[in-house]
């Protein structure tokens, strides 16, 4: 064999291109092509192995889009299991913001902007409110008013809501029609190519069976705000989402609203839908069960409606309580209005305004725990325990009632001027004379410690009862250092504005307490502020020996099936000791006002007082330069359905012409009673 | 280093003579363009099975004709002897230059583009075979100036020439090629010798007039480039920033290459099923590969090229003569050039430049094209190699 190597010479190197240069180029390019490779190993070590989770949740990000699917709410029903609100579908006829002209989405945005700037700029700085910005081309405006005839609304509503609602979440569907007929529904959807973008999906939206009403306290749902989304009432609530906002539904969002769940859209890269699956179930809200009597709160509506359309009564309300536990059997409020108009949409901020504004009475306003008003003469029971307790008078002290009482120069005088002459406490309250009270007023005002206030208070006046409702008000009972503390507030109002302050003025007129206003209180008039719930309160405490309950509509969380999660307690606020004679005492006062020549005898004239004992309180409120306010309060005993009612009417004349009436009228529904009430005739405060 | 080459040649030889078998071509290359075919069908199946609604194997099938058609000129081309081509030079230059000019003309506009003749069944993209075109003339000339190899004229002579054709494809606009034909006529200067000196001199004029036409004469106003050329050539730069087409189709492409992972995501390859992926059978298509088939397949894959390449620079040391040399040099650069172009710009540090991956990028022209210099490869192979056992018997004889 020949070694090769031997043969290296005998290649001619003209011929053989493998000369020593060409294979070191040869080298270079390998060296080169080397450490090209290592640079591609090394970059896609990097990117699959090192940061491909990172490049797995882009690639996700890229391809889902993530939809939240709402939970229906939780049902509402009263004590016997009738349901007061429920769900129902509904249609949404929404917009693809992405079908929209890139300029409509970045005119709403600006837009946005500027009403957000326009909101915090102080109400006397501000300009105009910013214009919504017209349809950015002639195309948009066609397809606008397209969907306005087909909807029946505005193509200016159309424009709004989507302006609005861009503004606020640019990616996400704009609805601009919640609650679309079915046929409407239908129009649409079987002519796809004349409404470009248009999809419908389905929501839930509160009904209400049964006709009970109870707007104000059952309250409504709405879109979660940005400060709400903060707080920790509603953890884990998303943008947009919708969560109750009034009444019931606000107190029980947390266990109506349930958990919404999300649905993953798989979508290319123009954004096509490609399927979707459910990436969360959704969990339906529990049911809240109530201590309302559907009977009775249909009852009370219709009473106080009455009150109100049969005299010159403007609005009312009405709390009907458990004086044992203080569980709400009833509790209205007038004006209202039909609860399933407002799971509707409301086209504009006019029609809004038209229909729940000041001017239509403020529907919205829960008169039963956010009013505050004089009580008139149904304060009385409280003056009286307080002058009782004082040791002030006793049950069987005498006062001459002459038909007025003379304090210094000012001249305290019975409504119509009447004298009753001598009577003792019980007489006091059947005929509810004011010279009486005018005297307890008097002589309890120089008493250490203002004992008519600090019975109020105990009795649950001037604080807020802890009823399970959002909105509830304080109320006031005047005293020495309220006054004092107005005054402050007047003074310091002056120097703020350097104006002074008018006879009309916020606070007060800067006179220190007298013993006149003293006076004013014993009879539930001058600066005493409390709602018809807070009254029902006090009633109870009176009507129970003492236990001033937590007023409370909720019992219990039940689940979709009816089965009880979670029972509501609500233990009383407190217990005050009251004298069982002089508590005896008020309750024979209060019955005797019922029977014989009683303020409200006559509006019980047809009711059985052996079987039911009637324990009621005529109240005449006066708020000059309104006409007099009309106030009943009542309590009867029960070893089963024991009830205190407490009702009210703005306006509505005299006690017994308005509010006792309403008052019966309920408890002959209460106790299933033929309805004999009538309008009674007395002209007492 | 001529020795040991020599050793090498002698064992193939040897080993051929061992299994009884004497093979004509290169084994070993031919799997490995045989790997990238199957690969380059593997994956444009996969990426385009939802692109037309009805016929899934629309491309996967056209594929498949163009890699027979390829095979059969390769098989061709390896049976004759490449030599030959040197003699008709100056025809090869003038089809390049023609067809680059025809293009230009009458081609078809894709894209604002012109870069395709729209023939019966076929859009012939005439840079693709110019490359090789080039190749072959432009090893031709070098070896006619072989003798004054170390004058700068010389040099710039065959600068312009290879320049020249990749001038006419800038006009088309084709940046891709151009750069393409760039590397094939620098990697025959370099293979044919031409002194370090002038390959310095000539770094420097390039790295000026890359300054000149991306940030000087725009500035005053003269655009060389074309406006979406720049950002391409620079949204690798700063992906985030662009938002754009050009940053746009290469965060999509990371963002598919890196969710492959280390095994790929299968059927569930979103980014192409979905379309996120913009061109995935065409410049894109080593994304498809990393995201369906995760780093495992990707680096399979740069392994086949980097044997491909290993092959070719090996042929290039057993070439007959100078011409063989050169011309397999030429290929060597263009294929690597592509390479790494390509998959640099799929994983975001090279900028997007429109050339394909050689061989798994969907597409007649390119595939053929590369088809053309596996088989000058081959024929490279087996001239050598015949050249050196008609040596050994001669020197047996003796």
């Amino acid at each position: 064999m020949i070694d090769p190597l031997d043969k290296t010479p005998l290649r001619s190197i003209g011929e053989s291109p493998l000369t020593p240069q060409l294979a070191m180029r040869v080298a270079v390019l390998g060296g080169i092509a080397l450490l090209l490779f290592a640079i591609i190993f090394f970059r896609l070590w990097f990117l699959q192995v090192l940061t491909g989770d990172q490049a797995v949740v882009e690639a996700a990000n890229n391809h889902v889009r993530v939809v939240a699917v709402a939970a229906p709410r939780g049902a509402v029903l009263d004590r016997n299991g009738n349901t007061l609100v429920e769900n129902r579908p509904a249609s949404v006829m929404q917009l693809d913001p992405e079908q929209l002209p890139v300029a409509t989405r970045t005119a709403a945005a600006t837009w946005g902007q500027e009403m957000t700037t326009w909101v915090r700029t102080p109400r006397a700085k501000r300009g105009p409110r910013p214009a919504v910005p017209a349809p950015a081309n002639a195309q948009l405006a066609q397809r606008y008013a397209k969907l306005a005839s087909v909807l029946g609304i505005s193509t200016k509503t159309i424009n709004e809501r989507v302006t609005e609602q861009l503004a606020q979440l640019p990616y996400a569907n704009v609805r601009v029609q919640v609650d679309v007929p079915a046929e409407v529904r239908n129009y649409i959807l079987e002519r796809p190519g004349d409404f470009p973008g248009v999809s419908v999906d389905q929501v839930f939206v509160r009904r209400y069976p049964g006709g009970v009403g109870a707007a104000q306290l059952l309250g409504a749902v709405g879109q979660v705000s940005p400060a709400q989304l903060r707080s920790s009432a509603f953890r884990g609530v998303v943008s947009g989402a919708i969560v109750g906002q009034e009444g019931l539904e606000r107190s029980y969002d947390r266990y109506l609203r349930g958990t919404d769940g999300a649905r993953s859209i798989t979508v290319d890269a123009a954004g096509r839908p490609k399927g979707q699956r459910i990436s969360r179930e959704t969990i339906a809200g529990d049911t809240v069960r109530t201590s309302l009597d559907a009977n009775l709160q249909r009852s009370g509506e219709a009473a106080l409606a009455a009150a109100i359309g049969g005299g010159s009564g403007t609005a009312g309300a009405f709390v009907a309580i458990d004086p044992r536990n203080g569980r709400i059997l009833a509790l209205g409020s007038a004006p209202t209005y039909d609860p399933s108009e407002r799971a509707k949409p409301i086209a504009t901020q006019a029609e809004y305004e038209r229909r729940f504004g000041a001017a239509a009475g403020a529907p919205l306003f829960n008169r039963a725990i956010s009013g505050g008003y004089p009580t008139g003469s149904i304060f009385k029971p409280i003056t009286a325990l307080a002058a009782l307790d004082s040791g002030t008078i006793t049950a069987n002290t005498t006062i001459d009632d002459p038909g007025v009482l003379t304090v210094g120069t000012q001249k305290f005088f019975n409504a119509g001027h009447a004298a009753n002459g001598p009577l003792s406490l019980v007489r006091a309250l059947q005929v509810s004379s004011d010279v009486f009270f005018y005297t307890l007023g008097r002589d309890t005002n120089p008493l250490q410690g203002q004992v008519i206030q600090s019975w109020a208070r105990r009795l649950g006046l001037n604080r807020p009862t802890g009823i399970d409702l959002p909105g509830e008000s304080a109320g006031t009972i005047p005293d020495r250092q309220w006054r004092a503390r107005q005054n402050a507030k007047e003074v310091a109002w002056e120097k703020q504005t350097g104006k002074h302050c008018p006879p009309t003025c916020l606070y007060s007129d800067k006179r220190p307490w007298s013993v006149g206003d003293n006076i004013q209180l014993a009879v539930g008039q001058g600066d005493v502020q409390a709602s018809p719930l807070q009254m029902a309160v006090a009633y109870s405490a009176l009507a129970n020996g003492g236990t001033v309950l937590r007023p409370h509509l909720g019992l219990a969380i039940e689940s979709q099936t009816g089965q009880q999660l979670e029972q509501i307690a609500a233990p009383p606020v407190r217990h005050v000791a009251i004298n069982p004679s002089y508590q005896q005492s008020i309750l024979d006062g209060l019955h005797q006002s019922t029977l014989g020549d009683g303020t409200s005898a006559d509006v019980f004239r047809g009711w059985d007082q052996a079987k039911f004992p009637v324990y009621g309180k005529t109240g005449t409120a006066e708020r000059p330069p309104r006409p007099d306010q009309s106030w009943y309060a009542a309590y009867v005993p029960s070893p089963t359905t024991p009830i205190v009612i407490v009702a009210t009417v703005e306006d509505g004349g005299f006690g017994a012409e308005a509010a006792a009436p309403a008052v019966c009228t309920m408890l002959s529904t209460w106790f299933k009673q033929q309805n004999s009430c009538s309008a009674g005739s007395s002209r007492t405060r | 280093m001529s020795a040991t080459t020599v050793i090498k040649r002698s064992e193939d030889v040897k080993a051929d003579k061992a299994l009884g078998i004497e093979l004509p071509f290169d084994l070993v290359l031919l799997l490995g363009v045989a790997g990238l075919a199957l690969c380059s069908v593997l994956t444009i199946a996969a990426a385009t099975a939802n692109d037309i609604p009805g016929s899934p194997s629309y491309f996967v099938i056209r594929q498949i004709i163009y890699f027979v058609v390829g095979s059969a000129i390769a098989v061709a081309l390896w049976r004759s002897d490449y030599s030959r081509l040197r003699e008709i030079r100056y025809f090869l230059y003038g089809l390049l230059i023609a067809s680059i000019m025809a293009v230009i003309v009458f081609g078809s506009v894709a894209r604002g583009s012109r870069r395709a003749l729209d023939l019966p069944f076929f859009s012939f993209q005439a840079s693709e075979l110019g490359k090789i075109l080039l190749i072959v003339s432009l090893a031709a000339f070098t070896i006619d100036m072989t003798r004054r190899m170390a004058d700068g004229r010389t040099t710039v002579r065959l600068l312009l020439i290879g320049f020249a054709p990749a001038a006419l494809v800038m006009l088309q606009p084709d940046l891709g090629s151009a750069l393409v034909f760039v590397a094939i006529t620098l990697a025959v200067l370099f293979i044919a010798g031409v002194p370090w000196q002038h390959f310095a001199a000539f770094g420097a004029l390039a790295l000026a007039a890359v300054v000149l036409s991306l940030a000087v004469l725009p500035s005053v106003g003269i655009n060389v480039l074309h406006s979406y050329q720049t950002n391409r050539l620079t949204a690798f730069l700063h992906p985030s920033e662009t938002s754009g087409s050009a940053g746009y189709q290469q965060n999509q492409s990371r963002i598919a290459i890196g969710s492959g992972e280390k095994t790929g995501r299968g059927a569930g390859a979103t980014q192409t099923k979905y379309n996120f992926l913009p061109e995935h059978h065409t410049d894109f298509i080593f994304a498809v590969v990393g995201e369906r088939w995760g780093f495992a397949g990707a680096a399979l894959v740069l392994s086949l090229y980097a044997l491909v390449i290993w092959r070719a620079l090996r042929i290039l040391t057993m070439a007959k003569n100078r011409y063989g040399a050169l011309l397999a040099g030429g290929i060597v650069v263009m294929l690597m050039f592509q390479v790494f172009v390509n998959v640099g710009m799929t994983v975001g540090i090279m900028p997007i430049t429109g050339i394909p991956l050689p061989l798994m990028s969907y597409g007649g022209s390119s595939l053929i094209a590369t088809m053309i210099a596996f088989g000058l490869l081959q024929s490279i192979y087996a001239q050598g190699r015949r050249a050196a056992m008609s040596q050994g018997r001669v020197l047996q004889f003796q």
